[in-house]
């Protein structure tokens, strides 16, 4: 199914860390409530199994499938963002996080593809939020101290959704 | 990348726990950049029309060119020119832009690399050094120590 998702998103990041904690980071809500702006994983560790982000007002806000569960090196899940209502109805994208042995410290690649030409005020969202997500995700584990970063909903995303909907 | 505009850019955004000053600092004063850039170090006096480049621990030069705007702490504008690499060098001048935005008890650092021209040879070599590179300043600020692959130059580059 991953042919048809061509990527648009690419972030890479290097932490010093082992592959097998960077996969915790990646799996265990009590790590991306730390770095995913409050987010708790809910995830089925197997292939076709359930995900879900939730926020810490118990709302989903992105919920999808594992396409790949291959600890501690790749991790694919299919992405739906539910919180925002205009979002609820696009095609889902894929997010896959690659994770390598670089050295002494890890390669970590987030690759966010999408199966329809997504304008890139749609990708603004993304592209604001992966590098504060990834960087946060890179000091918790390098430091144990989470970063605070506060993002809304990027404007020009906002207006393209509105768009859409009118279109 | 867009090739419709004739143009090649790469943009990567980090955000370090440290104040402006300090991630100033880091990117520009040699005992820092030695620690996560290669090995290297910076020459310049960093004021508008100053020349700059990067030394190679060798003796080499790395890339040169000059400060074209400055606003210490906040944004630095660099034109860039790669020396080591012949294929890269004919690419001649591209632009290199350090934005340092405080927020909260954190700086979101933006780096922008472009260049007038498409398919970038330059900016594709670039786009693979810069994340290792400024994921190690990061550690460095936060933790006191660069990631060790960064500490020295590459051997046989």
């Amino acid at each position: 199914m991953a042919e048809k998702f061509r990527p648009k998103t690419v972030y890479v990041t290097y932490i010093a860390s082992t592959p097998e904690k960077v996969w915790d980071a990646l799996t265990r809500p009590e790590f991306t409530r730390q770095y995913f702006f409050g987010r708790t994983i809910e995830i089925e560790p197997k292939q076709g199994g359930s995900f879900i982000l939730r926020m810490p007002d118990g709302r989903v806000d992105v919920k999808g499938a594992v396409v790949t569960w291959d600890p501690p090196r790749r991790l694919a899940v299919t992405w739906l963002v539910d919180w925002i209502e205009e979002m609820r109805n696009l095609p889902e994208c894929l997010v896959s996080y690659d994770i390598a042995q670089a050295g002494e410290a890890v390669r970590l690649t987030m690759t966010e593809a999408h199966q329809w030409d997504v304008p890139d005020d749609l990708l603004s969202g993304g592209r604001a939020g992966w590098p504060a997500i990834l960087s946060g995700l890179k000091s918790v584990l390098e430091t144990g101290k989470p970063l605070s970063v506060k993002m809304e909903p990027p404007k020009e995303m906002m207006a393209a959704l509105e768009r859409l909907k009118q279109g | 990348m867009r090739s419709a505009e004739a143009k090649s850019s790469f943009v990567y955004v980090t955000y370090i726990r440290a104040t402006p000053e300090k991630v100033w600092q880091a990117l520009t004063e040699p005992e820092f950049t030695r620690q996560f850039w290669a090995g290297t170090w910076q020459e310049c006096e960093w004021k508008a029309g100053a020349p700059w480049r990067i030394m190679i621990p060798d003796g080499r030069v790395a890339d040169q060119g000059e400060v074209l705007e400055t606003e210490p702490q906040r944004r630095l504008v660099l034109s860039w020119r790669n020396e080591f690499k012949p294929e890269l060098r004919a690419e001649g001048f591209s632009r290199l832009t350090y934005l340092l935005e405080p927020e909260g008890d954190m700086v979101r650092l933006t780096v922008r690399h472009e260049i007038d021209r498409p398919q970038s040879r330059l900016i594709e070599a670039v786009s693979g050094g810069w994340p290792l590179i400024l994921a190690s300043l990061k550690s460095l600020i936060e933790t006191g120590e660069s990631l060790a692959a960064t500490r020295r130059w590459p051997e046989g580059v």
